[in-house]
């Protein structure tokens, strides 16, 4: 059984992945269909749906995020697949009212088929004309749009780009759209507690959320527990955001203008403990695991970014749990001070996304001369340079594989979904430990904050680390000795009885350790570290391929899109259409089965978020194959609709 | 390598097998030697000891020690060494630098280790120039100077690492020339006792792009006058015949000449190093030639909250105050759910 709804739910063959995930076996996912229609009490309908899109868009400041959140965790405790997609400015308080400031949240959740937080919106909460305007392009036939009419004044509309207001000409006839008072009726809920008009402003999220929870039949008591612990401070706020939730979902109760409220079913899970998690906390989860596995403390050396800061925050609350978190005065000195932790023997990490990685490009390098066991994280967002620090993008692979000077060979691993960073954290930091070697683990922007429901994990599931035995202190031992089958040299922590040694970032010689400058050394020391690389493949699973009998198309994928794309080709599977796709996350090394799975197909489709990287990568690496390419970079995760209608047309090619 | 460690060692003992490859005559030998007698003083263990280099001549450092070493990149020595310290706080961590590694690539590190005062040594080798990439100015080269990369003369102030150490909120800062071991030896068990970070600035020569940049200080005529060897509790006092002095006159130090003008060791002013404020401490720094000597020596030694102690003991605190037994818990804990 599928430990959740979303990817990584592989076919029977499975896991795409670390040594870590349970086996799991594909499921018929009914397509997505209403199951039924029944006509409620007061008129209404009530349709049984299989999953719904929704999305909440706002102002910056407009609390859409929280909301957005706290409708998930709801979804989640329920028992539904979920995959979520925030998406917001990277302003903290953009200009009000402006198209560019609007924040928004959305979810995709239901029964099956979630893989993705959905191409477009079933329910669209635009609390202002701008929040419309920015999902004007992209609702469903019939979408439900909930809007606060207050936000809707005529200087609202021409701020947000409408030539007249959107709610009264018949721009919005194709739509179910639901105009509430919600700034007035707000007020008038919080009205008895005394707030200031801007405390009782900011509970216009918890009204509208009320709404929305109406719609779908979801109950109040989780959000409603939540406001009450959050602001247990200031009661009265917290007290506010209740009475304001509470307003919401009566107000929506007894409003005719909703046509049809919706109910959706929970998933069927596997059985156990699950939670909600994002991709960044699921990857401070995977570190503290794997550093309880090698036996040894956590050091995390890190700067504050965009998008990769939640997992210095969230590893920041668990010192009491073995990990040290240190926050640098700048990058360089997350990445050296990690380094030096290492040599001491901690378990060490840094994380950040692409600039600071451009930062700590020369002290990789050192991990890599030093031979030092390191993870270096790198959320990826879209760049170059500053870029789009809030917005997805997966331009970082040929950094993390090549982006350093000299013969620098490391290992490089992505992550698929929210809750699998878990598992990929871990599995960075074990090869990082068996095979003394730093390796980047490339998350996206997308999954990081992205949440979905895990299935909870506990150590015992976990595999061991095996971070080796000391070397005899009889003077025997040199520093870059190594094993003979990894090529791994050994891990003695700076401190280690009797075993003083000397490292660094000039070239060694192979056998005594020594500073050397010898040539043919320096080449020898060159192919050593290249297959010390390379033979980390000797220990991984093989690639797997969704489609096993397919020939004619293969889609290649890698990192955070894992869930779009695998939904996109299972749809069409399912359409019969001759498609099967494998989705990299070993991406150097390569597993070794590789190029026989390139070789069962016509034509191969290399699909990302960037120029076309990985199909550079795999054709340098495999010239024997034609390697066709599908981009996007936009700053935004790939469309199922786009992705099936690409496919559908080189299938037709073919 | 050898076995493990039981008896006392002599200073000579501390050092590893391999040829050290300074320029014959430079000032960084008596470093070596002075750090291996400190070592033997303080009878620390060789597996005990982490000594952690950038880049340049003294960044070699590491390679001559039979301790555990990291030569690692350029200017990041501190950053890598705030690593070891809280990866293993019972380390004894040495960091060897230059004027370029510490001050001009590694500034950032450089400040941000004296504030945050972590329990660390800090061995800044001060020669003036860019050494091993064969003689262009650094931060503190002397302004005017022409060099390879300042043909018509360096236009840049200089940097002074005892003010930019106390202006960063270092707590203990000491001075001395290569040309004196014995002393750098008892500033660097001075350093290694004080609870914080310690810097050292010691004044290196450089025989081959920068001779005698520090002569005036350390040549054998004009030392006694040159140099003022503080030490806590004791009047500042100098010259061949101790004749000399340092007073406060309002806000402004002076030298004066005991037995002279009415002035007596009554008005020399007494050091103390561990004075919680810099500002005397800041205006010894700042004492220059010809108007005063140089101040040598410890000039201060303060107490303050100590990073790795400081992040040690929350922690404990935390461990001792967490709900959760374990990852399992934290796993567990919060909002989750039961699928049956």
């Amino acid at each position: 059984m599928p430990t959740r709804e979303s990817p990584p739910s592989w076919p029977s063959d499975n896991p795409n992945g670390p040594i870590v995930n349970s086996f799991t076996k594909l499921e018929n996912h009914p397509p997505e269909q209403d199951l039924a229609l029944t006509a409620n009490v007061k008129g209404r309908v009530n349709k049984q749906v299989n999953s719904v899109v929704v999305k909440f868009a706002g102002d910056s400041g407009d609390g859409m995020q929280l909301a957005g959140s706290l409708f998930t965790e709801t979804t989640a405790i329920k028992g539904n697949a979920i995959a979520t997609f925030p998406d917001f400015p990277s302003e903290i308080r953009a200009p009000q009212g402006t198209v560019a400031g609007v924040s928004g949240y959305q979810i995709h959740f239901g029964a099956s088929g979630v893989h993705s937080p959905g191409d477009a919106p079933d329910v669209l909460v635009a609390m202002n004309p701008a929040a419309l305007k920015a999902n004007l392009q992209q609702l469903k036939p019939a979408c439900t749009i909930l809007c606060d009419k207050d936000s809707f004044a005529k200087r609202d509309w021409e701020k947000a780009g409408f030539d007249s207001n959107p709610l009264e000409g018949d721009l919005l006839a194709d739509y179910q759209v639901v105009p509430a008072p919600i700034t007035t009726l707000t007020k008038g809920a919080v009205a008895g507690l005394g707030l200031d008009n801007k405390a009782a402003d900011r509970c216009k999220n918890a009204f509208t959320l009320g709404m929305v929870f109406w719609l779908f039949s979801e109950p109040l008591d989780q959000s409603i527990k939540f406001f009450r612990q959050k602001f247990k401070k200031t009661p009265e706020i917290g007290e506010a955001n209740v009475l304001a939730i509470k307003a919401g979902y009566n107000y929506a109760l007894t409003m005719e203008v909703i046509k049809a409220t919706y109910t959706v079913l929970p998933a069927s899970k596997a059985p156990g403990v699950y939670r909600n998690i994002t991709g960044n906390q699921a990857t401070a989860w995977g570190f503290l695991a794997a550093a309880a596995k090698v036996g040894k403390d956590l050091f995390l050396g890190s700067y504050p970014i965009t998008p990769a800061t939640d997992i210095m925050q969230e590893l920041a609350k668990h010192k009491w749990a073995g990990a040290k978190v240190f926050q640098a005065e700048d990058e360089i000195a997350g990445i050296t001070s990690a380094i030096g932790a290492a040599f001491a023997g901690n378990v060490a990490i840094t994380t950040t996304s692409g600039p600071g990685m451009a930062l700590k490009t020369e002290a990789i390098g050192l991990a890599v001369m030093a031979e030092l066991p390191l993870v270096i994280v790198n959320v990826q967002r879209g760049g170059p340079s500053t870029g789009l620090p809030t917005k997805t993008e997966q331009s970082d692979l040929l950094q993390a594989i090549w982006g350093r000077n000299g013969e620098s060979p490391l290992v490089v691993l992505s992550a698929s979904t929210p809750s699998d960073c878990f598992d990929w954290a871990f599995e960075a930091t074990r090869i990082a430990v068996e095979h003394m070697t730093p390796v980047v683990l490339l998350t996206e922007s997308y999954i990081a904050n992205g949440a979905e429901p895990w299935k909870v994990k506990t150590l015992e599931q976990m595999p061991e680390i095996q971070a080796g035995q000391l070397p005899p202190t009889d003077g025997s031992w040199k520093p870059y000795d190594r094993d003979c089958h990894s090529l791994a040299r050994k891990w003695v922590p700076a401190g280690s009885p009797g075993l003083q040694h000397r490292i660094g970032g000039l070239e060694k010689d192979q056998f005594s350790g020594c500073v050397s400058h010898n040539p043919n050394n320096h080449e020898a020391m060159v192919a050593i570290r290249r297959d010390k690389v390379d033979r980390v493949a000797d220990r991984l699973p093989d690639q797997k391929v969704k489609g096993k009998n397919a020939s004619k198309l293969l889609v290649v994928g890698w990192g955070g899109q894992f869930g779009i794309l695998f939904g996109a080709v299972s749809e069409l599977q399912q359409e019969g259409y001759d498609i099967a796709i494998t989705h990299f996350n070993y991406i150097h090394p390569l597993p070794k089965n590789t190029a026989s799975i390139f070789a069962r197909f016509q034509k191969i489709l290399v699909c990302e978020l960037n120029n076309g990287q990985l199909a550079k990568y795999l054709r340098a690496t495999f010239p024997q194959f034609n390697f066709q390419q599908y981009n996007k970079v936009q700053g935004q995760p790939f469309k199922v609709s786009e992705l099936k209608n690409a496919f559908v047309q080189q299938l037709q090619e073919a | 390598m050898e076995a493990i460690q039981t008896a006392a060692l002599k200073p000579r003992d501390y050092a590893s097998d391999q040829e050290v490859k300074w320029c014959p005559g430079c000032g960084d030998y008596a470093v070596h030697s002075a750090v291996q007698k400190a070592f033997a003083d303080l009878a620390l263990k060789k597996d005990q000891v982490a000594i952690i280099s950038g880049i340049g001549c003294s960044s070699r450092f590491p390679y001559y020690m039979d301790t555990y070493g990291f030569h690692t990149i350029h200017g990041r020595a501190a950053a890598v060494a705030t690593g070891v310290k809280l990866a293993n706080p019972s380390l004894s961590v040495w960091v060897m630098t230059g004027d370029g590694d510490a001050l001009a690539i590694g500034g950032n590190h450089f400040i941000h280790a004296q504030r945050r005062n972590i329990d660390m040594n800090m061995v800044l080798f001060n020669n003036e120039i860019y050494g091993l990439t064969k003689g262009q100015h650094s931060p503190t080269t002397a302004k005017g100077k022409v060099l390879k990369s300042s043909p018509l003369g360096t236009i840049e102030n200089t940097f002074s690492v005892g003010e930019l150490c106390l202006g960063a909120g270092g707590q203990f800062y000491a001075r001395v020339p290569d040309t004196d071991v014995k002393l750098m030896a008892q500033v660097m068990t001075e350093a290694y006792r004080h609870k914080g970070f310690a810097m050292i600035e010691v004044l290196q020569n450089c025989v081959i792009f920068n001779d005698k940049t520090h002569a005036q200080i350390t040549g054998k005529e004009s030392r006694a006058l040159n140099q003022l060897v503080l030490e806590h509790g004791k009047p500042m006092i100098f010259g061949a015949n101790s004749e000399k002095g340092i007073r406060l006159n309002g806000l402004e130090l002076e030298v004066i000449t005991l037995g002279q003008g009415g002035m007596g060791i009554n008005d020399v002013l007494v050091h103390d190093a561990t004075n919680k404020s810099n500002i005397l401490h800041t205006m010894l720094v700042q004492m220059r030639l010809p108007e005063f000597p140089v101040a040598l020596g410890v000039i201060r030694r303060a107490q303050s909250s100590v990073f790795d102690q400081d992040f040690l003991a929350q922690s404990e605190a935390q461990k001792s105050n967490t709900p959760f037994k374990g990852l399992n818990d934290l796993f567990h804990s919060g909002n989750t759910f039961q699928i049956n």
